[in-house]
């Protein structure tokens, strides 16, 4: 048996989030009304023309710089040529030989380590309309229905280097990818509306050699798990084929979710003949230096930075740290709830993120941009908790209260409800004192060698002072008392 | 995708431009014309002579100079990211007015198999 | 009324000597007279045409009224206008009613012109003899056996029979300045970007420019001051200050008109292959330039001999994706029979589009495929730069171009059809103008026999208000543009 080597690249589509479409001025909003978002330039009517849109090149600049790119300073956006009823034109509007966005690189987890996967470009193209087989309810007579919505939206079309090795490899590239987009506010990220797809080059080779094997490329994948699934299964048909002496045929292939595999699609046999030529239309597109910078200064610290200064300034552990900058929103909320809590606090920040509110959160179903709380109330919170005015299981009620909005912070509430912390020794001593004498019991069976009897005791000490004695005094007295 | 490598400018390769019957068949089918047999030769003679015309390019030496795309050194203007949802409505209605087959809004096409 | 210029016209409007509306009827009157000889016209609408006129008449009772309003305009049918079917002579629009307005057309209205008709063109705008129109050809007002002249043959026809009193073109290789040339008038194409593409169905989007035929080049002038102007829906409009192009007719020199000016003669424009007749003309012109008080000198644009050349890629390489949108999907044309998608798209497309156009189609698909887009696309385009660097050149010593506008007067309809190198060759003075997206004019300079002969000035970028001039003095001088052709007159 021959060892393999799989060698994979990924194209990514991704859907710019700006309101309005590339070369027209439609809106882009999903799930309109069939074609009512298709004005004269998107349905190709004669002796249209098409204007690009200021921001769908900003995000493109943007990108360039999240992933540490070459930004053309002059770009040439050209036409691809075929016939599809999708593409109203008879070609899409795309970048051919000069791209806006050369180069980059984006560094996945492959396991424990690191590993740099090489981007090759990023150009800015327009999507095409959708053929649809049947709508909701009525059968289109064994036709196909043309919805021209999409046809326009922009695309920032990233094209990796094959760098990848496995399957593995390449949903850390398209997560890793996908989380970047985010973060820099480029794209929403919604795979089942669309908005980032993939398409895999795979190929392989016995170990060792260095010459490419024969590729074949799956596209429109909308799902990690589709995309895994997709190319393992490609991968292992694949080497079956080849390890049986087949040929493997250059080929574009569709994934079927319903039954894992991969299949060819009808040979296009002029697939390869698109005549890019560069767009009459339009005139090539300069980025200037001062723009760049302009970009760059508004661009949000990205996510490799973010998640270095955490560990270096906060000392939280990689696993935090990457928790914690998963989305851009997660990032802002943590860093918020730090400022307000004190830098020493960071930890307890970091536990209470990830922990209460993450469960609230989860339990009810919201993103962290529309937490019942804000990270300045809750950095208060935990402030309060750092410097022993609530024990932690009082501040879980005041988390609750500032949570339904019962007010506007933590303080408000201690105070109006009178849950500071008894640390006052004689305060607590009454209290310990009365609590024993009603718990004879569990005094005996502690002195009798029950440490748990003393949580207990403990327990009666936090009921009876309706959870506001500090337990770490409670603790202290208890045991002086019982000897 | 494979990043097109132009050829070095020119390079003295022999197109002989002058088309076969095959050819044109392959172009028509490109450009998604129908033509007949008879159609496609005698377009083929016409073609060809066209292409002679064409052809006086090729002795050109052009080393060095910059192909021209557009009359003046112009920059693409970038217009504002400001969305227009105005009458789309009654505007679909008069662009579905004009086309050969609609149906619950969608344009009707014979069935697109992938 | 019809021998009146468009001055002359707005005053008379403006005086009450006539409305709108008696105006148009009668234009209206003399196409439903006239035209079946000429088949100058594709689509009328009366009752549109007069519902316009009305408006127009509202205006000018308000005082309203500015330089065109009241005057019908015919619109050759490449500018999509609303409510009006716009065909591009193509029967793979021949149902198309346009659902918007081309910019052209919505600034003539603006200026309260009114749209009188739409006129035949050469299909898709390619040709050069108005033979390739899915309704028939047109035929020349002063020989009915001979060609206008193309792709705006239409609308030279209706201008020279008075069956307008001006229409607008486009030009992407010659297509206003030959017909005006072939027609005894007077037709401009502007630099490339004056006047906004948006609504003008594309033939070749980096050549094709939209410009104006009539008798005189006052008139011209004033119809250029209501097309041009920067439109943003447009990425090649250019953006720039508005001109005046009459300033420079209106003003009144104190000594010889043209004193100061200085005309190149491209010595590649009066060589043999000019008819000899032409070239009596052109000599005479060149005289009455002189008097005139301009000086010449001779230049050289060596490398436009390869313009037709460079042309017969660029233009069919940009047109062929232009009208990949006609496969009788959302608009136009659908074959009735079809077994599938592809069939569909096939059988639409070959009986939608004429033999021109699919010749055209055809060798630009090819010169575009992979393999020999270098060879062919990508070199044409450097000679466009060798050709724009020659009048760049040439411009630094002198200030105008002239030369005959076609080698020789209109031919017999039919003559060339058989070979279309031979009705490329026709251009061979007008395209390089279009590669290098200069403005050119032709103006009326003699007749050969019946036939009507033209001469060409071309300018450097942006210099339409003084080309106007130029042709503005020598028509005072030599008013060939006020002849009209013998058996229109009532």
């Amino acid at each position: 048996m021959n060892a393999w080597e799989v060698v994979i690249g990924i194209e990514t589509h991704v859907q710019l989030a700006t309101r309005a479409k590339i070369f027209s001025a439609s809106p882009i909003a999903f799930g309109a009304e069939a074609n009512l978002q298709a004005n004269a330039i998107d349905i190709a009517l004669p002796g249209v023309l098409p204007v690009l849109n200021r921001t769908a090149v900003e995000f493109a600049i943007r990108f360039g710089l999240a992933a540490g790119s070459e930004i053309a300073t002059r770009s040439v956006f050209a036409r691809k040529n075929y016939f599809y009823p999708d593409l109203p034109k008879g070609y899409q509007i795309s970048q051919y030989e000069w791209p806006v966005v050369v180069g980059g690189e984006l560094t996945i987890q492959a396991g424990q380590e690191s590993k740099v996967i090489r981007l090759t470009r990023a150009h800015l193209e327009e999507d095409a309309g959708k053929s649809l087989h049947e709508t909701a309810g009525h059968s289109l007579r064994g036709k196909s229905g043309i919805d021209l919505n999409r046809a326009g939206t922009p695309l920032l079309e990233i094209v990796s280097e094959p760098d990848m090795r496995s399957s593995a490899e390449a949903v850390a590239y398209a997560r890793a990818l996908h989380a970047l987009v985010r973060w820099i506010g480029i794209c929403d990220g919604n795979m089942q509306e669309g908005s980032f797809r993939c398409d895999a080059n795979v190929s392989v080779r016995p170990a060792g050699q260095t010459a490419f094997g024969t590729r074949r490329e799956i596209k429109n994948l909308n799902s990690f798990r589709f995309l895994q699934q997709a190319i393992d299964y490609e991968v292992q048909w694949r080497i079956a084929t080849l390890e049986d002496g087949g040929h493997i045929e250059q080929a574009t292939v569709l994934f079927d979710p319903d039954n894992g595999e991969t299949r060819a699609m009808r040979s296009k046999e002029d697939a390869h003949d698109y005549r890019y030529f560069p767009d009459p239309d339009l005139l090539p597109l300069f980025i200037e230096r001062d723009w760049v910078e302009q970009v760059h200064a508004a661009l949000p610290e990205l996510p490799a930075a973010n998640r270095q200064r955490l560990l270096a300034e906060y000392g939280l552990s990689a696993h935090d740290a990457a928790v914690l900058t998963s989305s851009l929103e997660i990032a802002t909320y943590y860093e918020a709830t730090v400022n307000a809590a004190g830098k020493a606090n960071a930890k307890l920040c970091a536990n209470w993120v990830m922990g209460d509110l993450a469960a609230r959160l989860n339990r009810e179903g919201r993103e962290i941009d529309a937490a019942p709380l804000s990270a300045s109330q809750l950095g208060n919170l935990l402030a309060r908790i750092a410097d022993g005015t609530i024990s932690t299981p009082v501040a879980r009620q005041v988390f609750d209260a500032l949570c339904a909005g019962d007010g506007t912070s933590a303080d408000e509430i201690i105070a109006s409800r009178g849950l500071r912390q008894i640390s006052d020794s004689d305060a607590l001593a009454k209290i310990v004192d009365q609590v024993l004498s009603a718990n004879m019991a569990m005094v005996d069976e502690f002195r009798a060698g029950k440490e748990k009897a003393l949580n207990a005791l403990v327990g009666q000490v936090m009921k009876a002072s309706k959870g506001r004695a500090n337990p770490q005094q409670v603790n202290e007295l208890l045991r002086n008392k019982l000897g | 995708m494979i990043p097109y490598k132009p050829l070095p400018s020119n390079t003295s390769v022999i197109f002989a431009m002058s088309l076969t019957l095959e050819q044109v068949r392959r172009v028509a089918q490109l450009a998604r014309i129908e033509i007949s047999d008879d159609e496609a030769n005698s377009t083929l003679a016409q073609l060809n002579s066209i292409f002679a015309l064409i052809e006086e390019m090729q002795s050109v030496d052009t080393q060095g100079i910059e192909p021209m795309a557009h009359a003046q050194e112009m920059m693409q203007r970038l217009r504002d990211d400001l969305p227009d949802a105005r009458d789309s409505g009654e505007r679909r209605a008069a662009f579905q007015a004009i086309a050969p087959e609609t149906a619950e809004g969608l344009y009707l096409v014979p069935k697109v198999i992938e | 009324m019809i021998s009146s210029s468009l001055q002359q016209l707005a005053e008379a409007l403006g005086s009450k000597a006539i409305s709108s509306v008696e105006l148009t009827q009668l234009y209206l009157d003399r196409i439903a007279r006239h035209d079946a000889r000429l088949n100058a016209y594709i689509t009328i609408d009366a009752e549109a045409s007069l519902s316009q006129a009305r408006l127009a008449d509202q205006r000018l009772a308000r005082g309203e009224g500015g330089p065109l309003t009241g005057i019908p305009i015919a619109q050759k049918d490449i500018f999509c206008a609303k409510g009006w079917r716009t065909t591009c002579a193509s029967r793979i629009l021949d149902n198309f009613v346009s659902p918007y307005d081309a910019t052209v057309i919505q600034r003539f209205a603006d200026a309260g012109a009114v749209l009188l008709g739409k006129t035949n063109m050469d299909e898709f705008a390619m040709g050069s003899s108005n033979e390739t129109s899915y309704y028939g050809p047109v035929r020349n007002p002063w020989d009915l056996d001979c060609v206008p002249g193309g792709s705006s043959g239409g609308s030279a026809a209706a201008v020279a029979a008075r069956l307008t009193p001006a229409a607008t073109g486009t030009d992407t290789g010659g297509s206003i300045r030959q017909p005006a040339a072939l027609c005894n008038l007077t037709g401009i194409k502007p630099t490339y970007g004056v006047v906004s593409r948006w609504g003008m169905i594309a033939f070749a989007s980096s050549l094709d420019q939209a410009g104006a035929l009539a008798p005189s080049a006052a008139d011209c002038a004033r119809l250029l001051n209501v097309m041009a102007g920067f439109d943003e829906r447009d990425s090649t409009s250019i953006d720039r200050p508005a001109e005046d192009y009459c300033r420079e007719i209106d003003s009144r020199p104190n000594g010889l008109p043209l004193a100061g000016l200085k005309i190149g003669l491209p010595k590649q424009f009066l060589g043999e292959g000019n008819d000899p007749q032409v070239m009596q003309l052109i000599e005479a012109a060149i005289a009455d330039y002189e008097q005139l008080g301009a000086e010449f000198v001779d230049v050289s644009l060596p490398n436009m001999g390869l313009s037709v050349a460079a042309y017969y890629v660029i233009a069919p390489a940009e047109a062929s994706s232009n009208l990949a949108r006609f496969d009788g999907v959302r608009y136009g044309y659908r074959a009735p029979d079809y077994r599938d998608l592809n069939d569909m798209y096939r059988r639409s497309r070959a009986q939608g589009f004429g033999a021109e156009v699919k010749r055209r189609i055809l060798i630009g698909t090819y010169v575009l495929s992979h393999g020999y887009y270098d060879a062919y696309y990508l070199q044409a385009q450097r000679i466009r730069r060798l050709i724009a660097n020659d009048f760049s050149e040439a411009f630094r010593h002198c200030d105008l171009l002239l030369g005959p506008t076609i080698p020789s007067p209109a031919f017999k309809l039919g003559d060339k059809a058989a070979d279309p190198v031979q009705m490329y060759l026709s251009d061979i003075y007008t395209i390089a103008v279009n590669l290098a997206g200069l403005p050119g004019v032709s103006t009326p300079c003699g007749f050969v026999g019946k036939l009507p002969a033209g001469l060409q000035l071309i300018g450097n970028y942006f210099s339409e208000a003084r080309l106007l001039n130029a042709a503005h003095r020598y028509q005072q001088v030599k008013p060939w543009h006020l002849q009209l052709p013998p058996g229109f007159a009532e």
